[in-house]
């Protein structure tokens, strides 16, 4: 089978650093491939080179078998690819309807939209709220709230609703359920096998090791700006997999798992 | 699945179980009458200023009576403030972009220059010259835009390079040569468009009554306008974004580029209407008017309640801060005050605006 989103030799040196070193990446049709390492191994680097957000020094990046030359993350979410961030990428400032649509706004129909430019903020709202309520996370009057308002869990809770609801090729988590709490990070691996279930492959970046068990079809080990190996979850251990993330063991031969 | 994660879930079990129930529900409103205000002034940044203009307002009818209280007064406060609120809606602009634009005035001017000396110097129709003028704005503009969004370097040292930039080439350009009023009269009326006038409720001999200007009746056009592009549009929504977190209004899809370069654009263009509002308020094309517009506009805008840190605030409130400066201006003057007053509490209210910003931006729970 041919992978959906494929990244060969990425490199991307930031200074002295080099957070990316000849990595390859592979996400097939319809999986969850996590995506493990520890801190500073460069994941966040790997997700924003396929993902638009930087233009990786050297390296290629095929979706669905073509070549693709992001220039930034707008590119990648025309295609079709939709990423939360590590950071999340909202603006404090501005509502959580704003937040959702920006970038992708509603205008009104008609006149209004068409020469007034005028947006359609009710249904802007009115599909945020849904998107929200199925994710569990909001009670419904509170749409108009900033986000700055918002805890940090809510704020990681509006971030993957917003991918959630408009990828429709690949969708990137990196790190979503870092600030949330045992029901809403339970909300977002429920989210992540529905949004399976729609037939669209995920990259799971989490250090949350039974998650990682519990949804993951395949596990991209991630060490010192490469990828180290990939396992099968049913294969191998959680101690497995966090000795070879910390080099505490080598991987066997590899085997395309 | 791995017999690890069987057993992890064991205590997610209970959630797992009432997943219909709501998971994050927000808290009751804020619960101190401050908290109210602070989350009340969070949504609507404007009402100080606006609280700020009605109280000046009542303040100096109380002390001045009808000499201040009078259709002629306050809409001469209104023609006194026409030049800053217009170029004070260009700064709120950059501003809202997390920027600063301290070469308004001189763009202003320049694009003054512009209008008059084509039309006067090489005799090109009036209609033509103007135009120039607006182009010769837009221009300016670009060039701010281009520094700021591709070349990334910092819009305070783009703007006050440009300042002096502009502001030479007016002089060099207009051999510090005025265009006298009684010349634009006679031969380029067009360029005194804004300064004409419509009168309600004047006496016999024109006295007296509610005078707007073309110019004032422009600026007010145009702020209105200007909120509603910035509430009501998609490109509002991303100026907003671009000054609130750049990288955040980045990753989540705006083009930042085109939206900085697209306001320093406006703002430039602005900028020249206010230039063509500055004839007909002065009457001639002097280069070396309109000096003082860089301060009054960023003051207005700070005492308006725009955030110098970028996106929040409401181009509204520019506008109450540029009649609070006017409000204070000819009440004190009418009062025979030391012009220095003036100066003095505007300087006490660009301060607590400030500190009234800094503490709305820690509302978040
Ligand atoms: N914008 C940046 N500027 C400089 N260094 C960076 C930047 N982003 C990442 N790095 C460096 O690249 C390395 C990999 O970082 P990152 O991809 O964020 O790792 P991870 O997500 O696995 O924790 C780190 O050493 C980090 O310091
Ligand atoms: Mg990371």
């Amino acid at each position: 089978m041919e992978p959906i989103l494929r990244g060969v030799n990425l490199v991307k040196r930031y200074g002295r650093v080099t957070a990316l070193d000849h990595c390859n990446f592979e996400l097939y049709p319809g999986e969850i491939l996590a995506v493990i390492g520890d801190n500073g191994a460069g994941k966040s680097s790997l997700i924003k080179a396929v993902s638009g957000a930087t233009i990786p020094d050297e390296g290629e990046v095929y979706l669905e078998g073509k070549r693709v030359h992001f220039q930034s993350p707008l590119d990648a979410r025309h295609a079709g690819i939709e990423t939360v961030y590590q950071t999340l990428a909202m603006s404090p400032a501005l509502s959580i309807a704003d937040n959702m649509f920006m970038g992708r706004e509603l205008r009104k129909p008609g006149f209004m939209g068409s020469v007034l430019r005028r947006l359609d903020r009710p249904e802007m709202e009115r599909i945020a709220r849904e998107k929200l309520t199925e994710l569990g996370l909001m009670t419904i009057q509170n749409i108009n709230q900033a986000v700055e308002t918002l805890s940090g869990g809510q704020r990681q809770g509006v971030a993957v609703a917003r991918a959630a609801a408009f990828g429709s090729k690949v969708i990137i988590l990196d790190e979503p359920t870092a600030a949330l709490g045992v029901k809403e990070s339970r909300r977002v691996l429920e989210l992540i096998l529905d949004v399976k279930a729609r037939g669209i492959p995920i990259v799971l970046i989490s250090h949350n090791m039974p998650h990682v068990f519990e949804v993951a079809d395949r596990i991209h080990i991630h060490r010192l700006g490469k990828r180290l190996c990939v396992i099968n979850p049913k294969d191998h251990s959680m101690s497995d997999a966090v000795a070879l993330m910390t080099g505490a063991k080598e991987p066997e031969e590899q085997h395309a798992a | 699945m791995s017999e690890g994660s069987a057993n992890s879930q064991d205590y997610e079990t209970v959630v797992k179980a009432g997943t219909a129930e709501k998971v994050a529900e927000f808290g009751g409103g804020p619960v101190s009458a401050l908290k109210r205000i602070q989350h009340m002034l969070h949504k609507a940044p404007s009402m100080v200023p606006l609280i700020v203009l009605v109280m000046s307002i009542v303040i100096f009818g109380i002390l001045l009576g009808s000499k201040f209280f009078s259709p002629f007064a306050l809409t001469l406060i209104l023609q006194q403030v026409a030049i800053v609120g217009i170029v004070g809606a260009a700064q709120s602009l950059v501003i809202l972009t997390a920027g600063i634009d301290l070469s308004v005035g001189a763009i202003m001017v320049l694009s003054s220059v512009v209008m008059g000396q084509f039309a006067f110097r090489y005799g090109i129709p009036v209609e033509v010259a103007v135009g120039c003028g607006l182009l010769c704005g837009v221009l300016c503009g670009y060039i701010n835009g281009w520094l700021v969004a591709v070349m990334k370097l910092p819009p305070f040292i783009v703007t006050l390079g440009m300042w002096q930039i502009v502001l030479a080439t007016n002089f060099l350009y207009s051999a510090n040569e005025t265009i006298r009023s009684q010349d634009i009269d006679s031969q380029a009326p067009l360029l005194h468009f804004f300064g004409r006038t419509l009168s309600i409720g004047a006496d016999e001999a024109g006295r007296g009554g509610a005078t707007f200007t073309y110019g004032v009746i422009f600026m007010v056009c145009l702020v209105l306008l200007l909120a509603y592009v910035l509430r009501e549009t998609a490109w509002g929504r991303h100026v907003y974004a671009v000054g609130d977190d750049p990288e955040a209004a980045e990753l989540s899809g705006v083009q930042i580029r085109k939206v900085l370069i697209s306001v320093y654009v406006l703002s430039g263009l602005i900028c020249a209407f206010a230039g063509w509002v500055l004839i007909g308020r002065i009457g001639s094309v002097s280069p070396t008017s309109g000096q003082l517009s860089n301060i009054e506009s960023i003051t207005a805008v700070v005492i308006g309640g725009i955030s110098l840190f970028g996106g929040r605030g409401s181009i509204l409130g520019m506008l109450f801060g540029a009649l609070i400066v006017g409000v204070f201006t000819l009440g004190l003057r009418l009062l025979g005050a030391d012009a220095q007053w003036t100066y003095l509490l505007i300087g006490v209210l660009i301060i607590a605006a400030v500190a009234v910003d800094q503490w709305i931006r820690k509302v978040s729970v």
